[in-house]
């Protein structure tokens, strides 16, 4: 049946959009003060499940694999970083020195280390089923996820663990405009995500092993014979997912100042869900959800209640997956 | 001696042989055509060529070179670049980003931009349409696109699978001649081609396959005037 060009899946797509619009809308003016200070929360929690997305859709991208472990990743990030920020004489009274130091040497740090663990992961569990049936790599992805759960467990055990909280906090360092309160930390986490997805974004568009990448991801048959090692690709893939997971993670700590070993789980689901919101493999597909379903989680906490922001957020998944499988920006590729 | 030597070269797709001693060879400077029917081991003996499948027994040599086992990446850096069979270009990259991926292997800057230069003198389509995305080319840009991208990699030997597939026989006429230019430029070229008749024509040899073996070899104008040929593959 079709309404003007329009399928009825989409009309009914178009209708929910709308509708769900004009209820925000609603509430935007019934009470702006309210809805703007949603808003801050939402992005800023939007931002971390962006940097998440970001590896879910590189890694899908490149070898079509959900890699259920990278929410892990980034919890690990979160848990690495803790354990190295111990080594700081850091104070969680005052903003010294020694946390801004400790701040930007630990950032790279657990990047790196993190990005160092993802290429084991890839070259232990993931190459080895390249050119094997594609459920086998999925569920080996489920098992490096229970496995790095697993780690988690035994080292912090199953309560959660409290991350210092050094960023600039206090009356000092938050302010109320018109009705809305924002702290410096809700800035700090999205300057920090815009800054790391911009430096994604200059590295896949501008350099030599960024187009690689994409290439790898669009052909891999071409892509070798064009002298591309793919091998090489895909574990540059991996490694820069975990940088953008990593650094999740140690946002995720110091935003919230705890983290629990199955945190990754459910942040996991929710970064995979604005992955595939955006559109599953589209790069900046995966940013835009994850701001999205950061917002929408946020509106959903406030003006329909917290216990049924899951259901919300999950039924986004199955419509997305059900009527909409390209995502908002997925991209009817042109025939070769 | 033989820029490439194929000898007695045996290939599988799992369990199916799909070149039973296939031995050819091209020497320095010439245009040589693989001529044959669907299934007899055209596009395998390119993939073999380029190190995407590596023969069970049998010897490949590039160049003085041993490339029997040698990986595609490598192979690309020893001067073997191949425009493949449905052209394969990166759809959701832009024309230029598609040819600078065909110089992945290089990192001689000058060369590369002269490189770039070159096929858009030998392309002028290509160079209007620089910033566009490739799968939005026409079938023929997209031809021109695929050997301009093998050509950015400056290799010692083009390998062409089917280059002609699909277009305008205005086109067609187009892609040959240009061949015929890349050859003159000092490229040697292996061509794989259904349309045995202008691949032959700009031939200096030629050989036929059938079921992953040779059957049949010449120069271009023999190849033509052929018996077998003419009925089996060119409709006379």
């Amino acid at each position: 049946m079709a309404l003007g060009g329009m399928s009825l899946i989409d009309f009914l797509f178009y209708i929910i959009c709308a509708a769900a619009v004009v209820l925000l809308a609603a509430q935007a003016v019934i009470n702006p003060t309210a809805f703007v200070q949603i808003t801050v929360f939402g992005l800023a929690d939007g931002a971390m499940y962006a940097l998440v997305a970001l590896g879910y859709t590189m890694v899908y991208g490149i070898i079509e694999l959900i890699n259920f472990a990278h929410g892990d990743v980034f919890t690990m990030g979160g848990y690495i970083s803790a354990a190295i920020l111990g080594f700081f004489a850091i104070n969680e009274q005052t903003f010294t020195a020694v946390n801004l130091v400790a701040i930007l040497l630990v950032f790279p740090a657990v990047m790196l280390i993190m990005a160092a663990i993802n290429v084991g992961i890839e070259r232990i569990a993931y190459r080895p089923l390249r050119n094997a049936p594609r459920l086998a790599p999925l569920i080996t992805a489920i098992g490096m996820s229970f496995v790095l759960e697993g780690v988690m467990f035994l080292w912090h055990g199953p309560a959660s663990v409290h991350f210092p909280d050094i960023l600039p906090h206090g009356p000092g360092f938050q302010t109320t405009i018109g009705g809305v309160f924002v702290t410096f930390k809700d800035g700090f986490v999205m300057v920090t995500a815009v800054f790391l997805v911009t430096l994604l974004a200059i590295f896949i568009n501008r350099t030599k092993l960024g187009k690689a990448m994409r290439a790898t991801a669009q052909d891999k048959d071409a892509a070798q014979l064009m002298g591309i090692d793919i091998n090489r690709t895909i574990a540059a893939t991996f490694f820069i997912g975990a940088l953008l997971a990593g650094a999740g993670g140690m946002i995720w700590g110091l935003y919230f100042n705890n983290l629990f070993y199955n945190l990754g789980f459910r942040t996991g689901l929710v970064a995979f869900t604005s992955a595939v919101f955006g559109g599953i493999g589209n790069i900046p597909g995966a940013a835009i959800g994850g701001v999205l379903i950061g917002l929408i989680a946020a509106y959903s906490d406030s003006y329909i209640g917290s216990k049924w922001t899951e259901v919300v957020i999950f039924g986004i998944l199955i419509g997305v997956l059900v009527f909409r499988p390209t995502g908002l920006l997925g991209m009817r590729v042109p025939e070769k | 001696m033989a820029l490439l030597e194929l000898e007695s070269v045996n290939a599988f797709y799992g369990r199916i042989q799909a070149l039973r001693g296939m031995s050819i060879r091209v020497e320095k400077g010439e245009v040589v055509a693989l001529i044959g029917s669907n299934g007899a081991g055209k596009t395998t003996t390119l993939r073999t060529i380029s190190g995407l499948m590596h023969p069970q027994s049998g010897s490949i040599r590039f160049d003085g070179r041993d490339i029997t086992r040698t990986g595609p990446s490598n192979i690309v850096e020893l001067g073997i670049c191949q425009s493949p069979e449905g052209r394969r270009l990166f759809p959701r990259m832009t024309v230029v980003d598609n040819l600078f991926m065909g110089a992945y292997t290089r990192n001689d800057k000058p060369g590369i931009a002269s490189d770039l230069e070159r096929v858009f003198t030998l392309f002028p389509r290509l160079k209007e349409r620089r910033t566009q995305i490739a799968g939005t080319l026409s079938g023929g840009e997209q031809q021109m696109l695929a050997m301009g991208r093998a050509l950015m990699a400056r290799p010692k030997l083009m390998m062409l699978d089917e280059p002609s597939l699909g277009l305008a026989p205005i086109l067609i006429e187009t892609i040959f001649s240009i061949v015929r230019e890349i050859n003159a430029q000092g490229t040697t070229v292996l061509l794989v081609e259904q349309n045995a008749n202008k691949a032959l024509e700009v031939s200096n040899r030629g050989y036929v396959l059938e079921t992953g073996v040779v059957v049949q070899e010449g120069s271009g104008k023999e190849l033509l005037a052929s018996e077998g040929v003419q009925k089996a593959y060119l409709g006379m």
